[in-house]
């Protein structure tokens, strides 16, 4: 009984302190990729790079002010085509997702998610691109949409469905019709976790740069609206990192950095606008 | 005791509507599930057009090479000769590596986060495990060929071929460019996805079935492996999966460590291509009809073992064990 | 709310974002007093992108009205943007094959604009003066029978460098680029067999090495990786401090990628009508071996006319005052004597049956 109880309670201290080095292992690529950005692209990070647009190599100043409106506009973009749809599809996926039906849609979300971002831009370029006639981040914001698409519908789904049954039951008991229990206090009670895979999503999609070249193509100078090609920040790091000048990689590295704390910011704002409709969890 | 004559408006009666099948239904409800329904078929459509342009953009390839274009391992856009073999083995193998890697420690951070660290470290740990989903896939290629490969190239890979060089897979030379490479960086780009899913998939087992196990006196871990892991299982083969689907189609940062050689070799040392490099690579430059459409069909084969891959991972799912699925007991 | 208040606080800072205008230019005297915006858009190679960068930089400056957008989504991108009309001009490092040409909706102008050089580069430690490469020596490299640095075929050409007795790291590009286009030009002008066995292209089937995506990729290996040699733009090589070898030329000498050598090729390569011609392993006993123009791509028949006249008059620009700022930036401007060539070719611009460039 004594040596049975011990080894429970050895496997138990061994479980933990793997669990611990986990946690360790993969926070060491992350500290030594950010340290890395940090370090090279902390010196590029200037008022100038805040509001100044892109100046050629040999000219000093210059910044990517419309890359940083351009990446935002293009979240949004993508965010307004790919959460409603993602979500809404998950939400029927986990409600009446049992039929044949249903399992093909949840098996094309899981394919889809393994699709190259470069054929997703590909086929939105075929689309949109061509049939305007003109690059635009109207065609940018398609291309990240069904990026997030998959991530957003599955995450929908599966916590939604761990959602536990007693509280749809305590709704419908109260008389509430079937889909405003569904939408107000299941959808309400995966809430958190839902916002994490919808930030998940944008995360990635804010630092793509292979869809939006030939979507959103670029621009040095500032776009208005969303029917003209814009700049943005994962386009721009890509350009600057890959040419040739130690200026240039400087801002690229300053860019990415902003990137990182944008997303960052994206992620607090979410979590605290999600907290505080369902309470501390 | 008094009861208010305000009825709250979840439950003023609406109206309703008799559908066909006779039974008396809720507009409501009738309108949502019919959106929701379109909405997820529009995910469908996409999915079927995709599959559709790149049937069609890989005609003249198809028609050309047959099966042969499976079995071949020359890539060559100067005689128009080409051949995919090479890289369906470099996205199998750095993928499944990147799984290898990935799913324990993304597990472990899950359950680290959910049920072994103090309140405190929680925010902060879980925060910065989902920062490395925002860093460009360009930075971590430059990442790559900066400090992983040199460390690789100086510490790792004599290592490893000091202790188990007798093992094919650690064998030639060791440049730090290749298979290995290309697994790692993989695996830290998909473990946000794995260990963020699971985390919340984790947090959102009730309560009551991991005190009711502590409460039959199991110590933490084996509350954790018996009530907690069989409720969360589809949600974190779920997580599992999106993280596979991230690996299939991660572009920049493997092409910019693995080496880019199509040939096959057992060792992890050795360069590899990838299918998704291998389009993004040459899809800007590539002029002439059969090459593009060369090019479409291998965009086509990296779908197939996509979705080979899917049926796979959900046979083994059903395999394992048909237990009851979260949320419905 | 609390909660409804920040979601539409978002909402709204997204649609404000999204309709963003752009600050209001300051006034600046004009070259040419045109009132209307004009916006063009281009796409082609990598290589020139610095440059064009600068061109535009400087035009804008000149004429505020005359907004330019040139994107680096490769050559190839370059010529399937311009043949299915997204884009007012295209770039390209290679020039257009029959085929591609023929699928433009009309003739288009092939119109050099600048000149290159691919450089081989290479990191070894022991050595301290530049290497000194022939042709067969480097065809051998990378066709895979060189295998070490101290092979006496190097040794040849290098008596008093201090070749270590490591294999030698082959890198090659592994996206299909202009780069590998030149130089491999250039190995199947000097080597029969290369020609017969590898061949020619954007991408080829490279007998050995690893694969580095894009010069920056070449770069980063050259760097990080002892006894490595590799082929990268002259500019990746300056830029980075990386020792540039000496290749013997088609008069004997080995000579060092220098602007001069460069200028020196082109000078020697009489230029057809088409103005597309190669100048691997030209004449001369100044030319560097490995130099090549990079094209502008432009209907001749521009569909709209106020848009066409823009774009000869900056091309235009381009090839005369544009042409001072290539020396900074690792370039070598067009020789005089092709210029006047590409003038005249430029004056056939038109837009229906008007000629865009008049007088100038």
């Amino acid at each position: 009984m004594f040596s049975r109880y011990a080894r429970r309670k050895y496997t138990d201290v061994v479980v933990r302190a793997a669990c611990v080095a986990a946690a360790v292992l993969a926070l060491v690529p992350l500290v030594s990729v950010l340290y890395y950005v940090t370090s090279r692209g902390i010196g590029g990070i200037s008022l100038a790079f805040f509001s100044e647009l892109p100046k050629p190599v040999g000219e000093s100043g210059g910044g990517m002010a419309n890359a940083i409106v351009g990446s935002c506009k293009l979240v949004f973009l993508a965010c307004l085509f790919g959460v409603p749809p993602g979500v809404l599809a998950g939400v029927y996926l986990a409600e009446f997702g049992h039929s044949r039906f249903g399992k093909w849609v949840r098996f094309s979300a899981d394919v889809m998610s393994g699709l190259p971002s470069i054929t997703v831009g590909i086929f939105v370029y075929s689309l949109v691109v061509l049939q305007t006639k003109h690059f635009s981040a109207f065609a940018g914001g398609v291309a990240l949409g069904v990026l997030m698409l998959p991530t957003v519908t599955r995450t929908t789904e599966e916590l939604l469905r761990l959602v536990p049954e007693s509280l749809r039951e305590a709704a419908l008991g109260l008389g509430i019709p079937k889909w405003r229990a569904t939408l107000r206090v299941m959808l309400r009670t995966a809430a958190p976790g839902i916002a994490t895979g919808v930030m998940l999503a944008v995360a990635r999609v804010a630092g793509e740069s292979a869809p939006l070249l030939f979507t959103a193509f670029s621009n040095p100078f500032w776009s208005s609206g969303v029917n003209e090609p814009t700049a943005s920040l994962p386009v721009n790091i890509y350009n600057y990192a890959v040419s040739p000048y130690e200026e240039w990689h400087r801002q690229a590295w300053a860019a990415a950095l902003v990137l990182l704390v944008l997303v960052l910011l994206l992620n607090v704002s979410a979590r605290l606008l999600v907290r505080s409709r369902v309470g501390t969890r | 005791m008094s009861v208010s004559h305000e009825v709250s408006p979840l439950i003023r009666p609406r109206s309703k509507i008799l559908t066909r099948f006779g039974r008396e239904v809720n507009w409501g409800d009738f309108v949502f599930r019919r959106a929701t329904a379109l909405l997820a078929t529009l995910m469908l459509v996409a999915l079927a057009a995709m599959a559709a342009a790149m049937v069609y953009g890989s005609a003249e390839s198809l028609s050309k090479f047959g099966l042969g274009f499976v079995t071949s391992q020359v890539w060559d856009p100067v005689r128009d000769v080409y051949g995919a073999l090479p890289f369906i083995y470099g996205t199998l193998a750095s993928s499944l590596l990147a799984l290898c890697f990935a799913v324990p420690i993304s597990i472990g951070v899950a359950i680290f986060l959910s049920e072994l660290a103090p309140a405190w470290l929680r925010g902060p740990v879980g925060f910065l495990v989902e920062l490395l989903a925002a860093v460009p896939s360009v930075v971590y290629g430059l990442w790559g060929i900066f400090v992983l490969a040199p460390w690789l190239r100086t510490s790792v890979e004599p290592f490893l071929a000091r202790t188990l060089g007798f093992l094919p897979f650690f064998q030639g030379q060791q440049r730090g460019f290749g298979l290995l490479a290309g697994g790692i960086i993989l695996a830290i780009m998909i473990t946000p996805t794995i260990s963020s899913v699971s985390r919340e998939v984790l947090r959102a087992v009730p309560s009551a079935l991991r005190e009711g196990a502590l409460g039959l006196g199991a110590t933490s871990w084996e509350a954790v492996r018996v009530a907690v892991l069989p409720y969360a299982r589809s949600g974190l083969v779920g997580a599992t999966i999106l993280g596979l689907g991230r690996a299939l189609g991660e572009t920049m940062a493997i092409t910019m460590v693995i080496g880019n050689r199509s040939e096959i070799s057992a060792s992890l040392f050795a360069p590899s291509y990838t299918m998704a490099s291998v389009i993004a690579n040459e899809f800007s430059e590539a002029t002439g009809s059969l090459y593009l459409s060369a090019l479409a069909e291998v965009g086509l084969l990296l779908f197939v073992v996509t979705v080979l891959l899917n049926i796979l991972a959900r046979l083994l799912v059903w395999r394992v064990g048909r237990l009851p699925e979260g949320g419905r007991l | 709310m609390f909660a409804r208040r920040n979601l539409l606080v978002g909402l709204l800072l997204g649609l404000v974002a999204c309709k963003a205008s752009p600050p209001a230019p300051a006034p600046v005297a004009s070259e040419t007093p045109q009132d209307e915006a004009i916006s063009l858009t281009g796409a082609g190679a990598t290589f020139p992108y610095p440059l064009y960068s600068k061109w535009i930089s400087e035009y804008n400056k000149l004429n505020p009205n005359v907004k330019i957008n040139y994107q680096s989504i490769g050559s190839g991108g370059g010529i399937r943007q311009i043949t299915a009309n997204t884009v007012d001009f295209g770039a390209t490092d290679a020039p257009m094959k029959e085929d591609e040409a023929k699928q433009a909706r009309g003739k288009l102008f092939h119109i050099p604009a600048t000149i290159g050089a691919v450089v081989v580069a290479y990191n070894l430690p022991e050595v301290k003066g530049p290497l000194k490469l022939t042709p067969e020596v480097l065809v051998d490299i990378y066709a895979g029978k060189v295998k070490r640095w101290n092979d006496p075929k190097l040794k040849a050409d290098n008596a008093d460098a201090n070749l270590p007795a490591k294999e030698i790291s082959v890198v090659y590009r592994t996206d299909g680029s202009g780069t590998t286009a030149v130089f491999t030009d250039y190995l199947g002008k000097v080597s029969a067999e290369w020609k017969e066995k590898v061949g020619v292209g954007k991408v080829v089937n490279w007998p050995t090495g690893l694969g580095a995506k894009g010069n920056e990729g070449v770069t980063g290996q050259l760097k990080t990786t002892p006894y490595t040699i590799g082929y990268i733009e002259r500019a990746y090589a300056s830029q980075n401090k990386l020792p540039m070898a000496e290749i013997r030329n088609k008069a004997g000498k080995f000579v060092a990628p220098t602007i001069e050598a460069m200028s020196a090729a082109a000078n020697a390569v009489e230029v057809p009508e088409e103005l597309v011609a190669s100048l691997a392993n030209a004449d001369g006993e100044a030319a560097y071996p490995i130099t090549s123009y990079s094209y502008l791509l432009v209907y001749e028949d521009a569909k709209d006319a106020v848009k066409g006249e823009a774009l000869a008059k900056y091309i235009w620009w381009g090839l005369h005052e544009g042409q001072r700022f290539s020396k900074a930036l690792d370039y070598a401007p067009i020789p005089t004597k092709v210029l006047s060539k590409v003038e005249a070719r430029l004056r056939e611009l038109r837009s229906g049956d008007k000629k865009l460039l008049s007088g100038a």
